[in-house]
């Protein structure tokens, strides 16, 4: 395996050293959050430039305006909350202030996913992407770790216009490079193989990386990419991997509804068709548990992306 | 600047504009639009430090103005054209395949004047305490202003807008309601009432003026008295008494004239009691 695990770490936290240092780099950068300081981890940032921190309380909806007001006169806002807070939440007020009117704001959202755990389903946000992915000039970034999180985060302040940034709660194996450039758009070839294509999105880029392994002991070599950013979808490396394999898998902390799975058969089915297996939460609640516990029980593990993997290719003509 | 017989004639003007545009496009708001007429004139012509030939959407070291209450286009992009922002002339576009007059203000279009679009209520408040606090960290002393309508004013954001800007003492910008009393579904007192505005308003902290939004010395002393009250730590509201549809005898004082046209005949009608001027027609 080329990567390995250096250390578990949550992403937020990758996101909270990103805030901290895109915010030394470029005194722009101003930073709003709704009650979570801490949970949200930016901390530091609010620590060393608490002129440019605006604290919003619990009122999401007015902090999305706040930050749109900034962006169009010139700043750079990173708005923070947990992911349910700052999509459905204020759905609207990111479709007209921040999408329609493309204006700079970069939404921070944490506790994303069903890997949030015990806090059950009220808080485990698995419909972001889709919400995120509708909103017209939108990016939207899922990364799998730590450092691609913090390297995610100085891509998002460099880069002019509305971004998504989705990150989670727990900790997780931290396994790519601390020194990379994250370039947005732009898929990330993390194992290559002729067999099957898995595409992976955030945490869920780790168990798809041991299904890789679980597979080549069966002797199926399978091809893993790393769709950290989920738009603008990197079609030609989709396109190019899947002509290559003939099948595909796509593994997300998500609904069916919106997520990457749907996202990339829609690519598929219009460019190169091929049999696609899904894995994600299909489109259901979660609950409360414990992250490994739930991402057994809702289908997420590497077990099932190795069984998504094998029926794929079965299903190739 | 205009003395105040001056502006009550563009205020005229931006009313028959108002009329036509919205008669030529067979659609769109004539009530706020006619109630807010004078404010915007006021504020256009006489209060805000602003020049069209510089004006850039980040609104760097010149007063901002953000409307709220997106659908009252005709009367923003009638004030607009009339100080120069565009051509009169393009005021005939208002609604149509092509515009940069869009139904709601939208900033898609390189339309200029507008720093953000409107038309979800509640929203612009918001955006205006931004870019207010965007001018605080640039220590660019100019003011923001924002203008919502009432019925807007029952959309929750406004007071955590409210609450936001008291806590964090945005006291570069003003905020206006046009107190029109109306809503599409009736008086606003039969919907869901306001109460008491100018006591909320001071109970979340803010400096409250109210003035009569239809007396043109009104409107300029109660702009003179929010530009004295800047800087004291306080955001400022200024809630215009006004009647919606104001202007027009057959459209005052009812929610009928909220988002309905005029028919040629009643345009006909309504140009009759809006004298001419002399700054001319679109």
């Amino acid at each position: 395996m080329r990567y390995t695990n250096t250390g578990n770490k949550d992403t937020r936290s990758g996101f909270g050293a990103g805030l901290a240092e895109a915010g030394n780099r470029n005194p722009e950068i101003v930073a709003l959050c709704a009650d979570l300081i801490g949970s949200v981890k930016m901390d530091a940032f609010v620590k060393e430039h608490p002129d440019r921190f605006f604290q919003c309380g619990i009122a999401e909806a007015n902090m999305i305006g706040v930050a749109a007001g900034l962006a169009l006169s010139g700043k750079v806002p990173f708005v923070g909350s947990f992911a349910n807070f700052v999509t459905a939440r204020v759905l609207d007020q990111i479709r007209q202030a921040v999408s329609y009117g493309n204006t700079n704001v970069k939404i921070a959202a944490s506790h994303a996913g069903i890997t949030l755990g015990e806090d059950g389903a009220t808080h485990q946000t698995m419909e972001d992407l889709g919400l995120m992915r509708m909103m017209p000039d939108m990016v939207v970034i899922n990364p799998c770790d730590y450092n691609q999180t913090k390297a995610a985060t100085i891509a998002a302040a460099e880069y002019n216009g509305p971004v998504y940034l989705r990150f989670g709660r727990p900790s997780v194996p931290n396994f790519t490079p601390a020194d990379q450039t994250f370039e947005i758009g732009k898929a990330w070839v993390v194992e290559p193989g002729n067999d099957v294509t898995i595409f992976a999105t955030g945490h869920l880029v780790w168990e798809a990386l041991q299904a890789v392994d679980q597979l080549k002991e069966e002797g199926i070599n399978a091809e893993l990419i790393n769709i950290h950013t989920i738009k603008p979808l990197d079609e030609e490396a989709v396109l190019a991997s899947v002509k290559k394999t003939g099948a595909a898998v796509c593994a997300e902390e998500h609904l069916v509804a919106g997520g990457l799975g749907e996202l990339v058969s829609g690519l598929l089915a219009r460019n190169e068709p091929a049999p696609v297996e899904f894995v994600s939460v299909d489109n259901r609640f979660g609950q409360s548990g414990t992250p490994a516990e739930l991402m057994t029980a809702y289908g997420l593990d590497a077990a099932h992306i190795v069984e998504a993997a094998k029926k794929a290719i079965s299903r190739k003509r | 600047m205009k003395d105040t017989r001056e502006l009550i004639e563009v205020a005229t003007q931006v009313r028959r504009d108002i009329i036509r545009m919205v008669t030529n496009a067979a659609s769109g708001h004539p009530g706020g639009s006619m109630s807010s007429a004078d404010i915007l004139t006021a504020l256009y012509f006489n209060v805000m430090e602003h020049n069209p030939e510089t004006w850039t959407r980040e609104g760097k070291g010149q007063d901002m103005f953000f409307l709220s209450a997106g659908h009252i286009s005709p009367v923003y992009y009638s004030v607009l054209a009339r100080t120069g922002y565009f051509p009169v002339a393009e005021l005939n576009t208002f609604r149509k395949f092509g515009t940069r007059l869009q139904g709601h203000p939208s900033v898609r279009k390189g339309l200029p004047g507008v720093h953000e679009p409107a038309g979800s209520l509640g929203q612009g408040l918001s955006v205006a305490i931004g870019a207010a606090l965007a001018k605080r960290l640039e220590q660019d002393p100019h003011t923001v202003y924002c203008l919502t309508g009432d019925g807007e004013c029952e959309e929750g954001q406004i007071w955590e807008a409210a609450m936001f800007a008291a806590q964090h003492k945005v006291d570069n910008l003003v905020a206006m309601t046009d107190w029109n009393g109306q809503q599409i579904d009736g008086r606003v007192d039969d919907v869901i009432s306001l109460g008491d505005l100018p006591g909320k308003w001071e109970k979340f902290g803010w400096s409250v003026i109210v003035a009569d939004g239809h007396d043109m010395e009104a409107i300029l002393e109660a702009f003179a008295e929010a530009k004295r009250r800047q800087g004291a730590g306080k955001p400022i509201i200024i809630l215009f008494r006004t009647d919606m549809g104001h202007g027009v005898d057959f459209m005052a004082g009812t929610c009928q004239w909220h988002g309905k046209a005029p028919s040629k005949e009643q345009c006909e009608e309504a140009m009759k009691q809006l004298k001419e001027t002399t700054l001319g027609d679109f």
